[in-house]
C-alpha cells in the first residue's frame, strides 16, 4: 500500500529524512515512533503529497507521490499535527467543505457527515463554532475530517498529543475501528500509544529508520535478559557503594551493575542479567549474606520505552526533555484502563 | 470550475462571517458618499455661478460630477485593497488550513483564482453600493450612462489587478498585518510612481508612468475604453496570480 524507498529530504542546512525505506502492507496500522524532530512530520508530508521529497521514491496507494500527486491525494486522509479548522465555520458546515474538497457533492455527502459525525462522536456539536469547541472536540474534528472521503490510506500526525486520558482512550478506540478498512501511519512519541493500536512499528531517530519490527517482536527483542532494581541499605550508619557494587558483580549470572545513586546511607542499583538467567534468588541472598538490608528488590521488564531508547541512542530523558505532563499522565492511566 | 466555486464560497462566508466585510462596505459606502456630496455641491455652486454671471457654460454632469468621483473611487479603492487581500492565504498559513488545502485533491491554482474571485467579489459589492448615489444622478440630472458603464469597467479591472498583487504578498507570510502593510506600501507606490512624469521625461520616467495603475485609469474615468489600459490590467492580474502560483509552489519546497 506504501512502498518507500531511500527516501530522502534535505533542508538549507539540516537533513530532516536520510534515506529511509519501509513498506507497510494494505490494511496494517503502523505506529511511526520517534523523539520530537526525528523527522516523523517530514516523512508524513511527503506522503501526502505537502513536501516534494529532494531524493528517493515514495509511493501510496499505487501511485508516486511526485509523478501523480492528484491520484494519491484522493485516496489519502491526512491529520496534520493541528487539525486544520477554519475557527468561524460550524463543524457541519466544515466537514461539508472538506469533502467537496476531496470530490464529494450531494446527498451522499451529507449522509457521510453525519456518519462520520456519530463516528467520531462529535455530532452533539455539529451546528457549533468551531472556534467555541473545546481541544478535544478539535482533534475529533480533525480525524472527522480525514476519514469523511473514506481513504485508503489514513495518515495521523500524532493524533492523540494535547488531548486527556479519557480522550486519548476514546481516539485509539475509534482508530482501532478504523483499522482493517484503512492503512494507517500514526506517528507519536508516547510509546504506549504503539503498544495498544499498532500492529508495527518504525522506529524513527535522526532522520533514519532504526527499527522496524512488530510491537510483539520488538518486546520478545528485548525480554531475553532479566532487569532488577534493588535498593541495599546499610546497617550501621557505614555504606560503600563501590564495596556492594562489587559484591554484586560476583553474583553469577550477572552481565551488569549500574550504581544509580546514593542517598543517606541506601544506594540504589540496576542490575542486568545475562539471557535467561534468574538472579532475582541469588541477588537476595548475596546482599543479605554480607549484611545489608534489602529494601527493595523488583524486577524491571524492559519496556518498549527502553528499547526504543537503546535503539534511538538517547540517554534516559531528563525531565526537561520529557514530553509534556499531560501526556506522562495520561499514558498509565490509558494503560490501566484498557487492561 | 467546480473546485474554483468551492473556494470561492468558502472565502466569501468567512468574509460575511466576520466583521470585515461590513466594516469595509459601511466605510467604502460612507467615504464614497462623502465624495459624492462633495462633487455635487461644487457642480451646484458653478451651475449658481454660471446664472449669476448670465452667460451659461455647458455643464455636464458626467464631466463634473461622475468623472472625478470615479477618479477618487480609484484612489479609495487603494486604501481597501489590502484590508480585502490581507488574510487570504497568510491566515491559512498561519492556522495550518494551508496543509489541508495543498493536500487534497485539487490544484494550487483553483485555489488561487478561487480566494481572488472571493476578493474580487466583496470589490463588486463595495461598489454596488456606490450606485445608490449615482441613482440620485440619474433621478435628478440627465448623465450619459455609457461613461458611467466603463468607469465601472475600469474600476473592477484596476481592482482585480492590485487584488491579484495583494493575493501574492498574502502568500510570503503567516502575518496578516505585515501582508496588509506590505500591500497598501506596493498599491502606494503603484500609485504615486506616475508624479515622475510630471518633472521627467527620461525614458526611466516614462516606463515609471506607465507602470502606475493610475495614469491608466484615466481613459476609463473619461469614459473612454482604451484597449491599451484594459491590457495593461489584465496583464496586472496575470501577473499577479502567476506570482501567487509561483509563490506556493515555492512553499513546498522552502517549509
Amino acid at each position: 500500500m506504501i512502498t518507500v524507498k531511500n527516501l530522502s529530504k534535505r533542508y538549507a542546512r539540516t537533513v530532516a529524512v536520510d534515506h529511509i525505506s519501509f513498506e507497510i502492507q494494505k490494511g496494517q496500522v503502523v505506529g511511526f515512533l520517534g523523539p520530537n524532530g526525528a523527522g516523523k512530520t517530514t516523512t508524513m508530508r511527503i506522503l501526502t503529497c505537502f513536501l516534494p521529497p529532494s531524493d528517493g521514491s515514495a509511493n501510496v496507494a499505487g501511485f508516486d507521490v511526485l509523478e501523480q500527486p492528484m491520484e494519491v491525494k484522493k485516496r489519502i486522509g491526512y491529520l496534520p499535527e493541528t487539525p486544520p479548522l477554519y475557527p468561524e465555520m460550524e463543524v457541519e458546515e466544515y466537514l461539508t467543505f472538506v469533502g467537496k474538497l476531496k470530490g464529494m457533492s450531494g446527498p451522499s455527502l451529507a449522509t457521510r457527515v453525519g456518519e462520520v459525525c456519530e463516528r467520531c462522536a462529535v455530532a452533539d456539536v455539529r451546528k457549533k463554532l468551531i472556534s467555541k469547541l473545546s481541544k478535544g472536540y478539535r482533534q475529533r474534528v480533525g480525524l472527522a475530517q480525514a476519514i469523511i472521503h473514506n481513504p485508503e490510506v489514513l495518515i495521523l500526525d500524532e493524533p492523540t498529543a494535547g488531548l486527556d486520558p479519557k480522550q486519548i482512550i476514546e481516539t485509539r478506540d475509534l482508530i482501532h475501528s478504523l483499522a482493517g478498512s484503512h492503512t494507517i501511519i500514526l506517528s507519536t512519541h508516547i510509546l504506549p500509544e504503539v503498544e495498544h493500536i499498532c500492529e508495527q512499528v518504525i522506529i524513527i531517530s535522526k532522520g533514519k529508520v532504526v527499527a522496524t519490527d512488530s510491537v510483539q517482536n520488538l518486546q520478545n527483542r528485548a525480554r531475553g535478559a532479566e532487569s532488577v532494581v534493588l535498593e541495599v541499605e546499610g546497617r550501621d550508619g557505614a555504606l560503600d557503594s563501590k564495596t556492594i557494587q562489587q559484591r554484586l558483580e560476583m553474583v553469577s549470572g550477572v552481565s551488569r551493575v549500574l550504581f544509580k545513586e546514593s542517598r543517606a546511607n541506601r544506594s540504589f542499583f540496576e542490575v542486568e542479567s545475562l539471557k535467561d538467567r534468574f538472579i532475582r534468588g541469588d541477588l537476595a541472598r548475596a546482599v543479605v549474606e554480607a549484611g545489608w538490608n534489602l529494601n527493595e528488590l523488583r524486577p524491571s521488564a524492559m519496556s518498549l520505552e527502553e528499547i526504543f531508547l537503546q535503539l534511538t541512542g538517547t540517554e534516559k530523558t531528563e525531565p526537561a526533555e520529557a514530553p509534556p505532563a499531560v501526556e506522562e499522565v495520561a499514558a498509565p492511566v490509558a494503560q490501566e484502563e484498557s487492561k | 470550475m467546480r473546485n474554483i466555486l468551492i473556494i470561492c464560497k468558502k472565502e466569501l462566508r468567512s468574509y460575511f462571517v466576520s466583521p470585515i466585510a461590513y466594516l469595509l462596505l459601511t466605510m467604502f459606502a460612507v467615504i464614497f458618499g462623502f465624495f459624492f456630496w462633495n462633487s455635487v455641491g461644487y457642480f451646484n455652486m458653478m451651475g449658481l455661478e454660471s446664472q449669476m454671471r448670465g452667460q451659461s457654460f455647458p455643464m455636464s454632469v458626467n464631466e463634473y460630477v461622475i468623472r472625478p468621483l470615479l477618479s477618487n473611487a480609484s484612489v479609495i479603492g487603494l486604501f481597501f485593497i489590502p484590508m480585502i487581500t490581507m488574510r487570504l492565504f497568510a491566515e491559512e498559513k498561519r492556522s495550518g488550513t494551508i496543509e489541508l488545502l495543498a493536500t487534497s485533491p485539487i490544484r494550487d491554482i483553483e485555489v488561487i483564482i478561487g480566494k481572488w474571485l472571493a476578493a474580487l467579489t466583496l470589490y463588486v459589492v463595495m461598489l454596488a453600493f456606490t450606485a445608490v448615489n449615482f441613482a440620485f444622478l440619474f433621478r435628478y440630472g440627465n448623465p450619459d450612462w455609457r461613461p458611467l458603464a466603463i468607469g465601472y469597467l475600469g474600476l473592477l479591472l484596476q481592482a482585480g489587478g492590485l487584488l491579484a498583487v495583494g493575493t501574492f504578498i498574502s502568500t510570503l507570510t503567516k502575518n496578516q498585518i505585515i501582508a496588509g502593510a506590505a500591500t497598501f506600501g506596493v498599491c502606494l507606490m503603484l500609485w504615486v510612481m506616475e508624479w515622475v512624469a510630471g518633472y521627467e521625461t527620461a525614458a526611466w520616467a516614462r516606463v515609471l508612468a506607465y507602470l502606475s495603475v493610475v495614469s491608466h485609469f484615466e481613459s476609463f474615468a473619461k469614459g473612454v475604453l482604451d484597449s491599451k489600459d484594459a491590457l495593461y490590467y489584465v496583464s496586472l492580474i496575470f501577473l499577479g496570480l502567476f506570482l501567487t502560483s509561483r509563490s506556493m509552489e515555492s512553499l513546498r519546497w522552502r517549509s
